[in-house]
């Protein structure tokens, strides 16, 4: 946030700095151009083990599964070219694309839910950001995001059992007719796996958008309170559209991990009842490592990654918009 | 800034609400883990007698020093590996910048938000091929590289921000390019290495879709993956699960409280790149 705020994808345009800037005879200029072609090749060298990780066990991968999603293969024996039918079977069988309807649903939890809290109550944590009490709640707020997301999925496997702390708390107020196995009911389980996500990533969102809050100037808010706007117009007028950068951050980072969550629904319900709570994460390792349906499994996996990159770029295009 | 006394109450009030709800489901979690094994307690209720051997017969049926061991052996081959790595590449693409540095970078910054899933079948069949399936290297050597793109981009743009000065003073004085890096560059590259070399820690601790895919057996697996294999062998005795659930989750939570701002300003600035 401090130093390291660089923007992203700045230019690497700046001219070599020693490049000569008087005319000089040609065997100069090729000696140094031979240098600097050296110096390249060396700063290139430096790069070559990170490409070749990268090239290796990343790009390789996602050409493949580009390639395996035009097949149809189990795994085992000779794979058969069958074009884009198993694109058209992904958008066919509601089987298939249940699982990216599920997810979007999803989104629901993951994101719109943390950020509109997490705008909410930073916004009434401001005002007393330097207390001590903000100090200790930067440190609880963030144990969800410190746990691997299989023990939250466990954890919270358990509160929302049928004798777990989400029952026994609405016992306590009165709603006794509503409790029930929020996981296992048709109705509730996907909302229920939903519960989890906003949980792991409300004091996430919470936080950043805390941070991109403290930098307003107050000099604004005092101009506002002597023009008598009251505390929405305030919040509507000034907060909001300064946090606009943070906001663009903590949807990119919750929607890809509802889009692309795996961990919390294997752990809490593996997709059922039925295929209540099917994500396209879930899905896509059912399909290839469980029925052999590698080729079927890559499409759905295609889509995810084009989902995923449907949704990001126009964000940061949004976000980077705003900078200006 | 003017905040009238109700606005600052409301605030604390809140904030208090938000930190029982974060933490409640750990106490729950606690508790849960004390009542005596196979029964089926409620969720915040505590037991007659605390059954303290829990802990001890998770951690023994879990072979939790095993699990302990292998999720460090993995950590030491990823880590240190990965920061070297970027490092290494971030110093070319920040500093050097020579021709070309431009698009190799945007083809890393390509793969910054890609799902797992996305790579995850022809990574399964390409340690099948390398003979590598169901060992530690099968999870290694693709995190290595799914983390490439975060760690190169993290440190080169820490690499951006160094004063060209401080280059060019080092190099009037005869400093070799190599002098310079290890010299120079790496010793004030402290803040954002120990950053990243976290981030990097806690995202190989908590890994799980690969640990599930590539490593059948739990001992050689990541802690998050064998707490998964745990859930399925205990999944029908809670307190036992509990029990071992904490366990599981008590090293990165120690860890955490002991250099905890380092933690929270890395996810907080990770999270504002990634």
């Amino acid at each position: 946030m401090t130093q390291y705020s660089a923007p992203v994808v700045t230019g690497a345009t700046t001219p070599a700095a020693d490049a000569p800037s008087a005319p000089v005879d040609p065997r100069r200029r090729r000696a140094d151009l031979a240098r600097r072609l050296r110096r390249g090749a060396w700063a290139m060298s430096l790069v070559a083990p990170a490409a070749a990780f990268y090239g290796f066990f990343v790009l390789r991968p996602l050409v493949l599964t580009l390639q395996y999603s035009f097949y149809d293969w189990n795994g085992v024996t000779q794979a058969e070219w069958v074009g884009v039918s198993n694109y058209v079977a992904l958008v066919r069988d509601p089987q298939l694309y249940g699982s990216i309807l599920n997810a979007f649903q999803l989104i629901l939890f993951f994101s719109v839910v943390p950020v509109t809290l997490g705008l909410l109550a930073a916004n009434a944590i401001r005002g007393i950001a330097a207390t001590r009490l903000s100090v200790v709640a930067r440190t609880v707020l963030f144990l969800p995001q410190i746990i691997p997301l299989v023990a939250a999925g466990i954890m919270w496997s358990w509160q929302l059992a049928t004798n777990g702390l989400v029952n026994q708390f609405l016992r306590l107020i009165g709603l006794d007719g509503v409790t029930r196995a929020w996981l296992g009911d048709f109705g509730t389980a996907l909302p229920a796996v939903g519960v989890i996500g906003a949980w792991v990533l409300l004091g996430l969102c919470m936080l950043l958008l805390l941070a991109g809050m403290t930098k307003i100037d107050t000099a604004l808010y005092e101009a506002a309170r002597i023009d008598g706007a009251g505390p929405v117009r305030e919040f509507f007028s000034i907060t909001l559209p300064s946090v606009r950068q943070e906001v663009g951050i903590c949807i990119t980072i919750t929607v890809i991990a509802a889009l692309a969550s795996f961990d919390i629904v294997f752990t809490s319900t593996q997709g059922g009842p039925g295929n209540s709570t099917l994500v396209p994460g879930l899905q896509i390792y059912y399909l290839a490592f469980f029925q052999r349906e590698v080729g079927m499994a890559s499409a759905l996996a295609v889509a995810l990654m084009l989902l995923v990159l449907a949704v990001v770029l126009p964000l940061q295009w949004f976000a980077r918009d705003g900078d200006k | 800034m003017i905040t009238s006394a109700r606005e600052a109450w409301i605030g604390r009030v809140l904030l208090v609400v938000l930190m029982l709800v974060t933490v409640l489901p750990f106490v729950s979690l606690f508790v849960t883990a004390l009542h005596p094994p196979g029964t089926y307690p409620s969720g915040l209720s505590w037991p007659e007698t605390p059954h303290w051997s829990n802990f001890v017969a998770a951690f023994q049926s879990a072979d939790m020093h095993r699990l302990l061991w292998s999720s460090i052996l993995i950590e030491l081959g990823v880590v240190p590996v990965a920061l070297l790595v970027a490092t290494l590449a971030g110093f070319a693409l920040g500093h050097l910048r020579p021709p070309g540095a431009k698009v190799v970078f945007i083809v890393f910054l390509l793969g910054l938000t890609l799902p797992f899933e996305g790579v995850i079948i022809p990574l399964y069949y390409q340690m099948r091929e390398l003979g590598l399936l169901g060992t530690r290297w099968a999870i290694i050597l693709p995190l290595i590289g799914l983390y490439m793109p975060f760690a190169v981009m993290w440190m080169r743009a820490h690499f951006v921000t160094m004063p060209k000065d401080l280059s060019e003073a080092a190099r009037i004085d005869g400093c070799s390019t190599w002098h310079l890096f290890w010299r120079i560059h790496v010793p004030l590259s402290m803040p954002a290495l120990s950053s990243l070399a976290i981030l990097l820690f806690l995202w190989t601790w908590n890994q799980f879709l690969l640990a599930v895919v590539l490593v059948d057996d739990p001992a050689k697996r990541t802690m998050a993956g064998a707490l998964g294999a745990f859930q399925g062998r205990f999944g029908n005795d809670i307190p036992l699960l509990c029990a071992g659930s904490l366990l599981i989750l008590t090293p990165t939570l120690l860890l955490f409280l002991a250099f905890q701002r380092r933690f929270v300003t890395a996810l907080m600035q990770g999270s504002l790149k990634g």
